[in-house]
Order: C-alpha cells, then structure tokens, then sequence
C-alpha cells in the first residue's frame, strides 16, 4: 500500500510540473474538465437567475422601474422600466441560459466528467483532449451567447423555442444580430455535446475496472450513459435545424417562410425531436443522482435496481416519439395529436416507476437527513408533482385550455427548475470527493428548507394562473380584463422568487468557504459503497492508487455479510464467502 | 384550484373541463398519498441507534403492481381523451356560418363573407378584433396568419389554435351563452404580443343581425 501510494504521490507531483496553464486552464483531467464545468454552469446559473428577477419585477409590478437598474441604457431600460422588446428578451434568455448553460454543464458536463472515470474505476477518460475540447468550444458558446446582449437590437426575443417565423426574419423582432449569435453559439455548443458524449459512451463501453459488470454500474453512470446516447443522436438535430434558420436569416433561404415555399412547423418537428429528448437529457441524470443519494442515506440498496436501469432506457426510447405532444394545438394534424397522447401516458410509466422505486428504496432505511439526502428528497417532492402535472398537458382536450399558458410554466419548472435539487444534492454529496472537504451541514440544510419553501411558493400558485387561463410569455397581465383579477398572486410569485434567490446565499458563503478551507473530508466521508469514495480526496492524476476491482454491485448497504453498514464495491471479502454475487 | 377556470360559454367546453376535473382529482389523489407515504417513510425509518436497515433489493410482486394499476389508469385516461378531441378537432360540424380570422403583428383581422356566402367579393365585411357571432350557432373559422405564429385564444369557450402563416386552419364552436368575451393571443408573435387581445361577442340573431346593418352603416 505505502509504495503504490508513494507512486501515486510520485504521479501527482510530475502532474503539478505541467504548470498552471496545462494544469488550471487546458487541464486534460476528467476532474478538472468536471469542475471547470462546475464553475461555468454556477456563473450561469446567477446570470439565469438574474434575468428571471427582473422578469419577475415586470409580472408583479408592470411598467415601473426596477430599483437599481437606473443606468441601463436606451432601449434596453428606460430610466428601469423594462420595454415590452427587452421582457421578451430575457425570458428567451432565462430558459436559453438555464437549459443549456446551467443543467447541462452541470449535470452532464460536470457530474458525467468527474464522476464516470471514477465510478467506473479508470484512469481518466477515453479521448482526454477531446474532453478539453469539449470544454472549450463550450466556452466559446457561452462567450457568444453573453456576446448577443451587447450588440444592436440586444439579444434573441423570440424564446428559447425561437418558433420561426418569428426567428427567421429580423423584422419580426426587431433583433438582428443577437438573434443570429443565438444560433451560432447552439450550434457551435452543439459540437461540445457531440464531443463530451462520444467520449462519456467510449468510455463507459470500454474501460470499465475489471467486474464492473453493466449491472453492477451506479444508477448515476447509467443515467449518464443514456444520456451520451440520448446527446449523441438529438445535438445533431437541433444543430442541423440551427443551420437552416441561420441559413434563413442570414443567406435568404426559405426553410421556413411559407413565401420562399417552407413550412414554420417544419421548425417546430425538429426542434422539439430535439427538444423532448433534451428534457430527458436534463433529468435523467438527475435522476441518477438522486438513487444515489437515497439509497446511500437510507443505508439502503435501490430498490428495484433493475427496474431503475430499465426504466431510464424505456424513457430513452419513447422519448423519441413523443415530440409532438408540444404542438397539439399547432396545426398538426389533430389524429397524430392522439398517437401522440398515447405515446406520452406511456412515457409516465416508466417516471411512475421510479418514482415507486424511489419511496421503496426509503421503506426499511435507516435514514441519515444529511444536507443531500433533504435535497435528493426535495427533487423527488418536486418530480412527482411536475410528473402529475403533465398528465393534464399530455390529454389532448385539456390541452387545448392549459397549452400556453402558466400551467405549462409551472410544470417544466417544477420539473427542470427541479432538477436544482438535484444538481444541489449531487454538490454537496461530492463536494468532498472533488474538493477534498464536507460542506458545513448547518448552512446546507438552511440552504436546504429556504429553498424548497421558496421554490414551491414561487412555481405551485403558477398552476393557479394557468388554470384562469394566464398566457406565458405576456409581458403586462393588467393588459387583459380576465388576467387582472389574479395579479395578486403574480404578485405573490415575484415575492417568493426573490426569496429563492436570496436562498442561495448560504450556498454560495457555504461553497466559497468550502473551497478555500482545510481539507477534511477523508476518502468515504458517506461511507458510501461506489468506486469514487476509495480514491483518495480529491483524487490525484490517474485517481486511483490502485486500480480497483469490483466484486458487487453499487447498492450492498446493511448487507448481512458485513457487520458495518456498507459494502464498497472494491472491499474484497475472505475466501469462500459469497459476496462476489452480490447484483 | 377549480374556481379558477373561468366561466365556460362553449358546447365542448363541459367535456374538456370534466376532463380536466377527473385528472386534477387522479393527480390530486396521487400526489396526497405519495407525499403522505414518503413523509411517513422518514419518520418511521429515521436513523436511530441499535437498529439497522433492511437489506432489500426489490420485490417483484409489488413493482408489477405499480407497474400494471398506472398502465391501465392512464390508458382510460388516453381513450376517454382521445373521444373528446376527435369531436373537437376531427369532426367539425358543419354550418352556413363561415368567418375568415388572420392574426398579423398585433391584431386579429376579421372577415366576414357577406350575403353571398363567398370570401373575396365586394360585400365581404371586414373589421379588426371585435368579433360578433350570433348564439347557440355552430361557427366555423378559417384561420390563418399574416405574417409570425398567432394563437387563437378564447378562455370562456376552451378554444385555442395557432394562426400559422402559410396555411388555413379550421377552428369551429359553438357559444352558448350571449356576452362579451376576450380574445387575446396565445403564441408569441413579437414586442407587441402581449395586448393583443380582441373580443368576441356573443348575440341574440337580433342583436347580431342589428350589429352586422350597423357595420354596414
């Protein structure tokens, strides 16, 4: 042991030669690449979060001018008042941002980078330059998507689903070239999709340590490794699409303009072929994260850990036929709005069965309230009641009232503003391993209950809103007489928004410290079971000391055979015992 | 939540709201016993000194009944839907009274085909976003759009469909109630969307037929 870790340390050391460029800013280590993610993706999500503040502001108190925002300049303010150009710009920019600035790299960027080579037990991953690469071209997305604020007409204003003909024209909007920007920085962003998941699906195929068996994977690795394929196949569609709306704004192609001969709906089958994928992009391994969470902290394997796989699959699968169930009111062909009905009360089953899995794996634990484990619970409260909302989108009739409107708002934000208890569980949960050192629980499981108090009080009354018939993306309620009456609760919302946000400041103060102090954590702070927690914390160059083998599968909590509570995949048991067949 | 859906003035839109009653009681239901059961879960199996968790990996009985109950739950729910919008959006009825509706950046353009029934001929009458319909009559429109995605909105008869341009939609209903409606639009068509916003209004044959000599003048 003290030579291998003398070798490690020997490893660690030549790694530190490379110098601060090689080591910081173009590191090939997964870890680095992971929290570099890490990095950008929380930036983002304060700028995300910003935008829907002064959103926010305009809803509860329209055309009145937002304290502190006196210096923006024409047009985009005037003296804080927001303009009815500039509302619809940020609300495309919140969800362009969040989506693909925030979730992604975050939970696919960050987590499937750092975690996958060390729940697997590699060295790093396949293509390590492609990885940096990844990274970068990502980057350079992000740098042309904040670009687009500063250039005449300010940034895209026709939503994140840029529904042409609305995109395709500049006359339209009124946007030129931030609308031009936006399709530039997707569809380079689409080349680092490509890039990480083609890495995340060799690595995963081919260099898992001997006896990680598919079935022996954390649920957090198939999460991950669904959704490579999952970006894999929809990046591409989404890129191509791109290309041909740029085509249409910027060369006078007519893919989309009915007067050159093309079809604006042709627009909303791609996208939203790309689009239902992409949501399952953003949840699954949410998804994951949260099985790993729960069962750690219940002491507890998954329940049904064969089901949790299989499921994910089905949902990988049916989400590729199930796109239309966002255009049944779009001109369709209303009979494929009913094949497509059915496609999506199917796709619910295999998101109730987690779900059942989820409270399964709970029944019997011995529950530790750790600050993940309240969070992996957060994200399954609010999974479960943006998964029932969706069934009264997914009716075709009800549809027709509740499409467009705050109903739907509330909906994907209780699913995908969801996922923040998620990504929050998976911080904390390896915060330790990444950054050597456990959070302060105290501040986290304040950060923890104002969160999910203010998350539920800003996005639940959203229902309400929906349900009276409130349309999104409207830039004054009191424009309309049967709106009016519910701006109260508007009101109420925007309250509750703001205290969400200001719910974060424990995080932040909690994450700062935690960066900077000392190193405490030990290699299995969770006495967790998968192969990340026998690497020492943070793991160095190459991770391991030694290269683990794997005798069980991720799950072996209160196993019988061991009179501790866990079972890491990697603890070799004496001869003649039958922990090897452990699932 | 049910006294938020506004006041329905339609001949479908009982259907779609009993639709949406059954769902927001199965959803309501669900969501009640699935809270009730995990909180019960962490109370019950807190971590206390002494006792240890139960090594578990599943129970195949159980997960086919979780399985199976949703599955057929939600295919009634997809059949009994699938009826109600074939009547909706497959089978409109047919009626004498056509109107021509286009949504462009930010109003809605109303036609009116005139006494000799045909679109584009000189007794067409046209106004912008105050739309009379006479009651207890079914009202085919043709709408389509000018120039970006509108969307036909009118909460009090559970109506909504985009406006694109390019093509004609047809939209059909049938008021039963006289009053004034609004009509705002549902899709995002630019700086001006929010505001757009016509009204329906809905007359005795009396009252529309005044309004219509009125137009006229």
């Amino acid at each position: 042991m003290s030579d291998a870790g003398a070798v490690a340390h020997e490893d660690h050391g030549h790694h530190a030669e490379i110098g601060f460029w090689r080591t910081y800013i173009f590191s090939t280590d997964h870890k680095m690449i992971g929290r570099q993610f890490l990095f950008l993706g929380l930036v983002m999500l304060f700028l995300g979060g910003f935008l829907a503040m002064l959103m926010r502001w305009q809803l509860a108190w329209p055309e009145t001018a937002v304290p502190g925002m006196g210096w923006v300049a024409e047009p985009t303010m005037y003296e804080g008042i927001i303009p009815p150009q500039t509302y619809n710009m940020l609300f495309t920019m919140h969800a362009t941002i969040m989506i693909f600035f925030v979730v992604m790299p975050i939970m696919v960027g960050c987590f499937g980078n750092f975690l996958i080579p060390l729940m697997i037990g590699t060295r790093d991953m396949a293509f390590p330059v492609l990885n940096m690469l990844s990274f970068w071209v990502g980057a350079i997305a992000g740098v042309l998507m904040i670009a687009s604020f500063f250039v005449p007409g300010g940034a895209a204003a026709s939503g994140w689903t840029a529904y042409a003909t609305l995109s395709a024209k500049a006359i339209y909007t009124g946007v030129g070239w931030g609308q031009n920007l936006w399709v530039i920085s997707l569809f380079v962003l689409g080349f680092s999709s490509l890039m990480g998941s083609i890495n995340y699906i060799t690595t995963i195929v081919n260099m898992r340590a001997p006896g990680m068996t598919y079935f022996r994977m954390p649920l957090v690795i198939w999460s991950l490794f669904i959704t490579a394929i999952l970006l894999l196949l929809a990046l591409p569609v989404l890129t191509a699409a791109l290309a041909m709306l740029g085509f249409d704004r910027m060369l006078g192609t007519s893919f989309f303009l009915p007067e050159g001969g093309g079809d604006p709906l042709l627009w909303q089958h791609l996208f939203w072929f790309f689009g239902h994928p992409e949501v399952y992009i953003l949840v699954l391994p949410a998804m994951g994260v949260t099985s790993e969470v729960l069962s750690t902290f219940s002491r507890k394997p998954v329940f049904g850990y064969r089901a949790m796989a299989y499921s994910m699959i089905a949902i990988a699968f049916l989400s590729w036929i199930v796109w239309g169930h966002h255009m049944f009111i779009s001109g369709m062909n209303p009979l494929l709005g009913t094949a497509f009905m059915m496609t999506t009360m199917v796709i619910a089953i295999p998101s109730a069965i987690k779900t059942f899995n989820w409270m399964g794996t709970l029944w019997g634990g011995s529950i530790r309230f750790t600050t993940p484990m309240l969070f992996g619970v957060g994200f399954l409260s609010a999974f479960v009641v943006g998964g029932l909302s969706g069934i009264f989108m997914a009716s075709t009739p009800v549809d027709i009232f509740i499409h467009d409107t705050y109903f739907i708002v509330a909906h994907f934000h209780y699913v995908v503003a969801g996922i923040i208890f998620a990504l929050f569980a998976a911080v904390y949960y390896w915060f330790p391993k990444m950054f050597g050192r456990v959070l302060n629980e105290t501040w986290g499981k304040i950060h923890f209950f104002l969160t999910y108090i203010f998350f539920n009080l800003a996005f639940f009354p959203m229902h309400f809103l929906g349900v009276g018939g409130h349309m999104r993306r409207i830039y004054n309620p009191l424009q309309y007489e049967f709106i009016a009456p519910m701006q109260s609760w508007n009101v109420f919302i925007t309250i509750s928004a703001f205290l969400l946000v200001l719910s974060q400041i424990p995080f932040l103060i909690n994450f700062v410290h935690g960066l900077f102090a000392v190193k405490n954590a030990g290699d299995n702070p969770w006495e967790a079971n998968t192969l990340e927690w026998s690497a020492p914390s943070p793991p160095p160059h190459g991770n391991f000391v030694d290269s683990p083998v794997v005798y069980r599968g991720a799950y072996e909590y209160s196993s019988p055979e061991v009179t501790e509570d866990f079972l890491p995949q990697d603890r070799e048991l004496a001869p003649g015992s039958t922990a090897g067949s452990g699932q | 939540m049910m006294q938020w859906l506004p006041e329905n003035v339609s001949t479908f839109g009982g259907e779609i709201d009993s639709l949406f009653y059954f769902i927001y009681y199965l959803t309501g239901t669900v969501l009640v016993l699935v809270t009730v059961i995990t909180i019960i879960f962490l109370i019950l199996y807190r971590h206390r000194a002494g006792r240890r968790a139960v090594y578990c990996h599943g129970n195949t009985t159980i997960e086919i009944t979780w399985t199976v109950i949703p599955t057929i739950i939600l295919l009634i729910l997809s059949f009994v839907s699938a009826s109600t919008w074939a009547k909706i959006k497959v089978n409109a009825p047919p009626s004498d009274f056509e109107v021509k509706v286009t949504g462009k950046q930010f109003n809605w353009e109303i036609v009116y085909p005139g006494p000799d029934k045909k679109f584009g001929t000189p007794d067409d009458l046209k106004v912008d976003n105050d739309m009379h319909v006479p009651v207890n009559k079914v009202i085919r429109i043709r709408l389509s759009s000018q120039d970006v995605i509108h969307s036909f909105f009118l909460p009090n008869l559970r109506v909504k469909q985009d406006a694109i341009p390019g093509r004609e939609i047809l939209v059909w209903f049938e008021a039963i109630k006289t009053g004034k409606y609004e009509l705002p639009c549902a899709e995002l068509c630019g700086f001006g969307h929010s505001g757009m916003v016509g009204w329906l209004y809905v007359d005795t044959p009396e009252d529309y037929a005044k309004w219509v000599q009125q137009v006229r003048g």
